[in-house]
């Protein structure tokens, strides 16, 4: 075993579709990139394929993706149906108001975790670490 | 006349009162204010712009509503008005605040979720169906395209017999602060602020009862500001606007008078109080002092608030009752005009009808059961209360320094300035974390959060679901009305549009009411002007 510490994960973070509510998504970006985490925060009025081609282009750990209009039982399963067309294995973590009653639905369609509103900075971080070292 | 409290005396006693007993609960009676000049109703306003202050009026009670297909939202603002609800105000569906019709590929999975979908004039008759036009006053929160929707509005107007001239109300139109915190722009910051000066001179000309513009806190707030910086870059926002209708030829005291603010009402009791009335106290001094106005109404800075969605916890939600609770306090003891209360299942989702009945019903009690609507500026006078205004004028004013820097003596420039180099989104994001580090850190406590979390697991309370079918709905009535409309009708329409806005002397109103008659889509009015302003992307930091 080399003794070099393995390089620090990379995570993509965006804003799927029209919804502008960001700062959810730029607070976690800080608090990932705080833990040592190198992250890609591309912004807003991403669509699949942008997010697709930043995963590939930025070898990517892990996607984030924050929702807060109630369409992330459209845009979930969307995302990880283009991530499986183009081949890539990474997890997607939903970050956001997702209710409770729509958790499993998520969990069954592949999404490897979702953070809701008051999430701390260690859940966060120990959640994205737990999704990378589990895919 | 020149003695402050003889003025006061003689405003009161011309004032209308409401037909209630002005005493305790005991029966103590009360007077209608008490402390130093300047007094209610005198300039600069800090103690409220109303010499009675609530005595003749109480604050407007509106609740913004929106959700799903058009009939839903209908039906909603119905029993919103049969609960004593006195304003409409309307929640578009994110497609519809972007200016992107149900059937655009952007649209997917958002349409009805967050508010309701308008894609044509049809979908603007459903939505105020057996409603009187003339009877309510309804706020319309958008700003991208909110030519189209006040084109719309004007529209239902004349088909149910009501003259533009007699619709009263408010459309958001802020399109500053959308690049700043809310980020529901579409085209770059000047061409916007064109269209904005539009509209500001069309109301001021055809529509004498519409508020053009609420200059707006909120989202700058919600996005992570300070209270300070909340009051700072609306209003500075604000000024921006006063500059670009005095650059267009306006007269400030045509236009001023009809512009509006609306900001947020978070948790900090005080400061909240503070910012409220020094938001009074500046734009009155700005609007007399830098831009010349000489008509007192010109100098009042009247506000909607709401409270703070985002102090909202999904943790414990039915807690969140008294949170709304202490926040609509601030709001009137800051002498709001009126006034929007959080519905408690906000963090989980759009609100139930219940939900937004018991918000209602909570600032109906701070209106009719405490008491603080009996005197005006009740805690005008407390020296905390008078400190804490001074510093947040302070803070407010360092802020316009800058800009007015930045902007080589123009606020305006300021603020474009401020947009292209990241200066407020910065500085938002920047007081954003710095907040969620002293909570992580436990260095603030926000119960259920961090503390108190006894109680957390419990279950959910019955949350509102926009099922999928409205998507569908919505899909197919577009498609019913591109199939009934005359299509050459809307491409002549269109190219007018296209052809007004490469003229900055033309006023794009009224060729986007003719094109909204015509049941032109409003992604398709939003593609004829990007044809000409482009579009705005977002430079992404962190």
């Amino acid at each position: 075993m080399s003794s070099t510490p393995p390089p620090p994960h990379r995570i993509v973070l965006a804003k799927l579709g029209l919804d502008g509510h960001d700062r959810g998504i730029k607070v976690v970006a800080r608090m990932l990139r705080d833990a040592g985490m190198e992250v890609i925060y591309l912004g807003l009025r991403q669509t699949t394929d942008s997010i697709v081609a930043a995963v590939e282009q930025e070898d990517a750990d892990a996607i984030g993706l924050s929702m807060h209009n109630a369409g992330h039982l459209t845009l979930g399963p969307a995302m990880l149906a283009a991530l499986e067309e183009a081949g890539i294995e990474v997890p997607l973590i939903i970050g956001g108001i997702v209710p409770d009653d729509d958790r499993p639905i998520l969990d069954a369609a592949g999404v490897a975790a979702v953070l809701g509103p008051g999430s701390s900075a260690e859940e966060v971080v120990a959640t994205v670490r737990a999704a990378i070292d589990a895919a | 006349m020149s003695d402050p409290l003889e003025e006061w005396r003689a405003a009161y006693d011309t004032a209308r009162l409401r037909d209630v007993p002005f005493e305790t609960m005991s029966g103590v009676p009360l007077e209608p204010v008490h402390g130093d000049a300047p007094y209610p109703g005198q300039y600069p306003f800090t103690r409220g712009l109303h010499a009675a202050g609530y005595r003749s009026r109480l604050w407007t009670m509106r609740m913004f509503a929106g959700f799903g297909t058009a009939e839903d939202t209908n039906a909603r603002f119905k029993e919103l008005l049969r609960a004593g609800g006195t304003g409409l105000s309307t929640a578009f569906d994110m497609p519809t605040l972007m200016g992107r019709d149900s059937d655009s590929p952007w649209a997917l999975g958002e349409v009805g979720r967050a508010g309701v979908a308008v894609d044509t004039l049809a979908d603007m008759e459903d939505l105020f169906a057996d409603i009187d036009l003339g009877g309510v006053s309804t706020s319309m929160t958008i700003n991208g395209p909110a030519a189209t929707l006040l084109a719309m509005y004007v529209a239902v107007g004349e088909k149910t017999g009501v003259a533009r001239a007699d619709l009263a109300g408010t459309i958001q139109n802020d399109i500053l602060k959308e690049y700043q915190a809310q980020k529901e722009y579409i085209y770059p910051p000047r061409p916007s602020m064109r269209i904005v000066t539009d509209m500001v001179t069309f109301t001021t000309a055809e529509m004498p009862k519409w508020h053009p513009i609420s200059i707006s806190g909120y989202h700058i707030r919600e996005a992570g500001s300070t209270a300070a910086q909340e009051l700072a870059f609306t209003l500075a926002n604000g000024f921006a606007y006063v500059e670009a209708a005095i650059a267009a030829g306006e007269d400030i005291d045509e236009f001023g008078r009809r512009l509006s603010f609306f900001f947020n009402s978070h948790t900090d009791f005080f400061e909240e109080i503070g910012k409220f009335r020094a938001a009074r106290r500046i734009w009155a001094r700005w609007m007399k002092e830098r831009y010349g106005a000489t008509d007192e109404r010109t100098m009042m800075c009247r506000f909607h608030t709401q409270t703070a969605g985002v102090s909202l916890t999904a943790q414990q939600p039915e807690i969140n009752i008294a949170r709304v609770a202490t926040q609509a306090l601030a709001a009137a003891l800051g002498g709001t005009q009126s006034l929007h209360t959080d519905s408690f299942d906000e963090a989980l989702a759009l609100p139930t009808e219940k939900a937004a009945r018991i918000a209602l019903r909570t600032q109906q009690i701070v209106a009719h059961e405490t008491g603080v609507a009996s005197v005006a500026d009740p805690l005008g006078g407390a020296p905390f209360v008078e400190w804490m205004t001074d510093e947040m004028e302070r803070q407010a004013e360092a802020v316009f320094a800058h800009l007015d820097e930045l902007g080589n003596g123009s606020i305006l420039e300021g603020v474009y300035a401020g947009i292209d180099n990241g200066y407020f989104v910065g500085e938002i994001a920047d007081a954003a974390y710095r907040f969620e580090r002293e909570v992580n850190a436990g260095r603030r406590i926000i119960v259920g959060v961090n503390d108190f979390t006894d109680g957390d697991e419990d279950t959910e309370p019955n949350l509102l679901r926009i099922d999928h079918t409205t998507e569908e709905y919505q899909r197919k009535r577009l498609e019913a009305v591109k199939h009934d409309r005359s299509q050459e009708a809307v491409d002549d329409a269109l190219a007018a549009i296209a052809t007004a806005c490469e003229d900055p002397t033309v006023n794009l109103m009224p060729p986007i009411i003719d094109a909204v008659k015509a049941y032109a889509t409003e992604e398709e009015v939003a593609m004829a002007m990007e044809s000409v302003f482009g579009t705005y992307v977002e430079t992404a930091i962190v």
